[in-house]
């Protein structure tokens, strides 16, 4: 219990813990705790940004959605009409080909007609001409009667 | 240990109050004390060895603590220590911008140091009062005592080296300011400077002894308490199976180190059988109080509830003694700052 050189002692050391604290400890914890500080701090407002930004591109998202779609719609009401015209065109096209196909197909029955008619013609004279022949028993000029009987066959 | 009579728990008191004391007697030249009254008769050119070496360990331990701290401190994630680190930094740099508004880089750390130190050497009072100066004895060290702080030297060493700072900073900053508020404060006329300067010279002095003394008050009032208490043990010695229980039974009046371990490892068994789930709380509280009871008796079982309720509290004067300590340095230096 007694006052002696401890109280020196204990004053020197004192002192160096003070210096050793000052210089080596508290600046630098000090330090880290105001760097982490402001890193969190810089970090609470980089994701506020970030919420921001997010709302901004999800506003301009269904904004662009908007309009694509009223492309869409644009297009495909231009896609039907544009089908409706083209199949009525296609009818058109398909009722002037079938006008076109029967006309040449009557042209060409007509033809038939006329050189079957033409050869039946050329047959009904040969064949009347035989019989004639034949009734006649004998030989008729084939020149004076050629006529006659052409008039004949013209008139079947 | 002592027995119950009274001249031998003196002693008992005594020798746990006397330092291990290296001086230069007048008759032994430099050497160890071996009694209180060669220790006495050293004066003032003498060491308490086992204070200061605490003091400095515990010190050196701080030191440790937070420079590992600081090497390893990150802007990241803190993490286990560093977290505790910052924990203390952080509440003593608000204590500090609260009650200190001069600019000095000093004395945040100042007030670090002090915080930490004092708890530390007031922690010491926790440790049972005969554990490490009964470790020692076998090292042939008879003297010792663990908790620093309950030295006068060591805390009016602190508080005077504050009081130097405190000097040296109202001289600093204030300048003659210092002088005319020791002789023209409180009554402002020069008629009253001799009255006014013994005022101010006794409320100045009076800071580092009421600093350092309270603080080595507490401490040794708590010290003394546990001494007290610790001695309950001891006055169940001899006393009757009843009081003093197995104990006192197969040693009578002398302790025996290795009895009381097998009795530590026995209740130490019992709470670990709890924790792992083979018996009830309820049966392990019985269990280790039959075990206490046996061991020690009665005296046993009230000494050792004393001092468990006494260290819980205890853990409260400890930190507050710290805290105030840092508190009133700082206060001090704020004034010391205040230029009027």
């Amino acid at each position: 219990m007694n006052i002696n050189l401890t109280l020196f002692g204990q004053m020197v050391t004192f002192a160096f813990f003070v210096w050793f604290c000052m210089k080596f400890v508290w600046p630098i914890i000090l330090q880290a705790m105001e760097e982490r500080q402001q890193k969190i701090a810089d970090g609470l407002d980089a994701a506020d940004r970030a919420l921001h930004d997010l709302e901004q591109a999800q506003n301009k998202a269904s904004d662009q959605m908007q309009e694509a779609k009223q492309e869409a719609a644009g297009i495909i009401d231009q896609a039907n009409k544009r089908a409706v015209q083209i199949i009525e065109e296609a009818k058109q096209q398909a009722v002037t080909e079938g006008e076109r196909l029967k006309v040449a197909a009557q042209a060409e029955i007509e033809q038939e007609v006329n050189r079957a008619k033409e050869e039946l013609r050329a047959t009904v004279a040969g064949l009347a001409l035989a019989g004639a022949e034949k009734v006649l028993e004998a030989s008729i000029d084939e020149k004076s009667n050629r006529a006659l009987v052409d008039k004949l066959a013209a008139q079947l | 240990m002592a027995g119950e009579n009274p001249a031998s728990t003196t002693e008992y008191i005594q020798h746990h109050l006397q330092n291990l004391v290296y001086g230069n007697h007048p008759d032994h030249g430099w050497s160890f004390a071996h009694s209180a009254q060669e220790a006495a008769e050293m004066g003032f050119m003498a060491i308490h060895v086992d204070s200061l070496a605490w003091s400095i360990g515990l010190g050196l331990i701080f030191c440790f603590l937070f420079r590992f701290a600081a090497v390893r401190a990150t802007t990241g994630v803190p993490s286990g220590l560093l977290n505790f680190v910052e924990l203390i930094v952080e509440f003593i740099d608000g204590v500090v911008k609260d009650s200190f508004h001069g600019s000095n880089k000093m004395v945040a750390p100042l007030a670090l140091t002090i915080f930490v130190w004092v708890f530390l050497m007031n922690l010491m009072d926790l440790l049972p009062v005969d554990l490490i100066p009964y470790l020692l004895g076998f090292a042939g060290v008879h003297y010792q005592k663990i908790v620093p702080s309950t030295d006068p030297n060591i805390t009016m060493g602190m508080a005077l080296a504050v009081f130097a700072l405190m000097l040296y900073y109202s001289v600093k900053i204030k300048g003659t300011g210092f002088i005319k508020e020791l002789t023209m404060h409180p009554f402002n006329h020069w008629v009253f400077i001799p009255v006014n300067l013994f005022m101010e010279t006794v409320g100045l002095l009076a800071k580092p002894f009421s600093l350092g003394l309270r603080l080595f008050g507490n401490m040794y009032a708590g010290e003394m308490i546990f001494i007290l208490i610790a001695m309950m043990f001891a006055a169940g010695a001899g006393a009757g199976f009843a009081a003093g229980g197995l104990h006192a039974q197969l040693f009578g009046e002398h302790t025996n180190l290795l009895f009381w371990l097998v009795i530590f490892a026995l209740v130490c068994g019992v709470c670990w059988m709890n924790l792992k789930g083979k018996i009830s709380t309820g049966k392990t509280v019985l269990i280790s109080a039959v075990i206490m009871t046996l061991g020690g008796g009665v005296f046993a079982i009230a000494g050792g509830l004393m001092q468990w309720g006494w260290a819980v509290f205890h853990v409260l004067i400890i930190t507050l003694q710290a805290f105030i300590f840092m508190v009133l340095t700082i206060v001090y230096l704020s004034m010391a700052h205040e230029d009027h």
